[in-house]
């Protein structure tokens, strides 16, 4: 028991690190997939050309490798973010990436009577994105929206590579300190209560969502 | 009136239709009939502006429009055959929602209007459902009144007795008719000759009267 309390300290510093780089991600990540899913439907080809080749980079390389590109490479090329700037960085174009996906698939789904409707009704453009396209694309991909959220909660442990302390990186010090692996099953327990809590407030959500069909 | 003059629309090499020319009086029903696929629905969507003609005009109340210009697309309201409604808003949101954002009206006159709207057609009760939970019939008069909520000169329609029981159908023809007692110009496009022949003042009938 004293034991436990001489690493918790330093796990629960960890998780404020784990949980900033959660929440900056998620909101920086969602307006990027919404621009980045429109950008995929633009009538000009380079915006095109440009914003497939960016899915594409962050689809097909590791985050992991992203992460040393970012902290490291940047660097070296005069651009000096600090540790948690390049981790906030990367983790924000990589999942902005994946959502951008996940957000033409919804856009995609929607009817064209849709949008006929509301231009023979005279809505603007914007008027039509955001009061009729977009709700009913939050409905459709909130469920995969949500595989990805709980992925972001365990893709946070990535940041040890540039040097951060997360929670896995705490549990890992004081495992190798006290020669126990009591740290390692506390952190697992508190990732498992960080997706169970996103998978209620998700759930929720959907149910909201089913008052209409 | 509304005089459409000497229309033509076509796809590539493939003309739908060449100097289509009609009239509609005002307060009349007016049927444009022929079977599927001849060009009636890409007529109507050219009217409303969802789809580009080469070129023609059409004259509303003397006065003249290119056949593509907001000003006179606006002025048309459509109805169409699978009814388009918004599915996250509820009848009454659906109806209010272009008179709220497009014509800025405040929400307790809008509210006013669609009550009155929704009276007139017999959906008080529904008024907070969502489509889903409508039968056939009861989403064609939500279609309908979310049409007039807009104040149009012309009311079209894109086959609204398909897919409509007989009764659902009798429905629609009271409506167009009460509407046309109010002054209501209305234009129908359809295949359901019976119906056709129970509204209509005026028929065109496409096949005949359209140059190809």
């Amino acid at each position: 028991m004293e034991n436990m309390l001489t690493f918790l300290p330093g796990i629960l510093s960890g998780l404020q690190m784990t949980l900033g780089v959660f929440f900056i991600t998620i909101i920086g990540s969602i307006p990027l997939g919404v621009l980045a899913s429109l950008g995929m439907k633009s009538p000009y080809f380079t915006i095109r050309w440009l914003v497939n080749g960016y899915i594409w980079i962050m689809r097909g390389t590791p985050l992991l490798l992203q992460l040393i590109f970012i902290y490291y490479g940047l660097a070296m090329v005069g651009v000096p973010f600090t540790r948690f700037e390049s981790a906030a960085f990367a983790f924000i174009i990589n999942y902005g990436a994946y959502l951008a996906e996940i957000f033409r698939g919804g856009l995609q789904s929607i009817p064209q009577g849709q949008f006929d409707a509301a231009k023979v009704l005279g809505l603007s453009k914007s008027q039509t994105f955001f009061k009729i396209v977009l709700p009913q694309v939050i409905k459709i991909v909130v469920p995969s929206f949500g595989n990805e959220v709980v992925n972001l909660v365990k893709d946070t442990s990535l940041i040890y590579v540039i040097g951060l302390g997360d929670i896995l990186r705490a549990g890992q010090i004081a495992a190798s300190r006290d020669v126990t692996l009591v740290p390692y099953l506390i952190v697992g327990v508190l990732y498992l209560l960080m997706t169970a809590i996103v998978t209620i407030i998700l759930r929720r959500s959907e149910k909201r969502l089913n008052v209409w069909r | 009136m509304i005089e459409i003059k000497d229309l033509s629309k076509q796809y590539g090499d493939k003309v739908i239709f060449k100097d289509l020319s009609m009239t509609l009086k005002d307060g009349e029903i007016l049927a444009i009939l022929g079977p599927s696929g001849i060009g009636k629905t890409t007529l109507i969507k050219t009217l409303t502006g969802l789809e580009e003609a080469q070129s023609g005009q059409v004259v509303v109340d003397g006065e003249s429009y290119a056949v593509s210009d907001p000003a006179m697309t606006s002025q048309i309201g459509l109805i169409f055959q699978d009814f388009n409604l918004f599915p996250h808003l509820t009848v009454r949101e659906n109806i209010n929602l272009a008179p709220m954002n497009v014509k800025k009206v405040s929400r307790v006159e809008a509210d006013k209007k669609t009550d009155d709207l929704l009276a007139k057609l017999g959906l008080t009760e529904q008024a907070d459902l969502y489509p889903y939970q409508l039968s056939g019939g009861q989403k064609q008069r939500v279609g309908i009144a979310r049409a007039l909520a807009m104040d149009p000169q012309v009311i079209a329609y894109d086959e609204p007795t398909s897919g409509l029981d007989e009764k659902a159908t009798e429905q629609v023809v009271d409506i167009m008719l009460a509407l046309k007692k109010e002054g209501v110009s209305q234009l129908v496009v359809t295949h359901d000759l019976p119906f056709a022949d129970k509204v209509a003042d005026e028929t065109f009938d496409f096949e005949k009267e359209v140059q190809k």
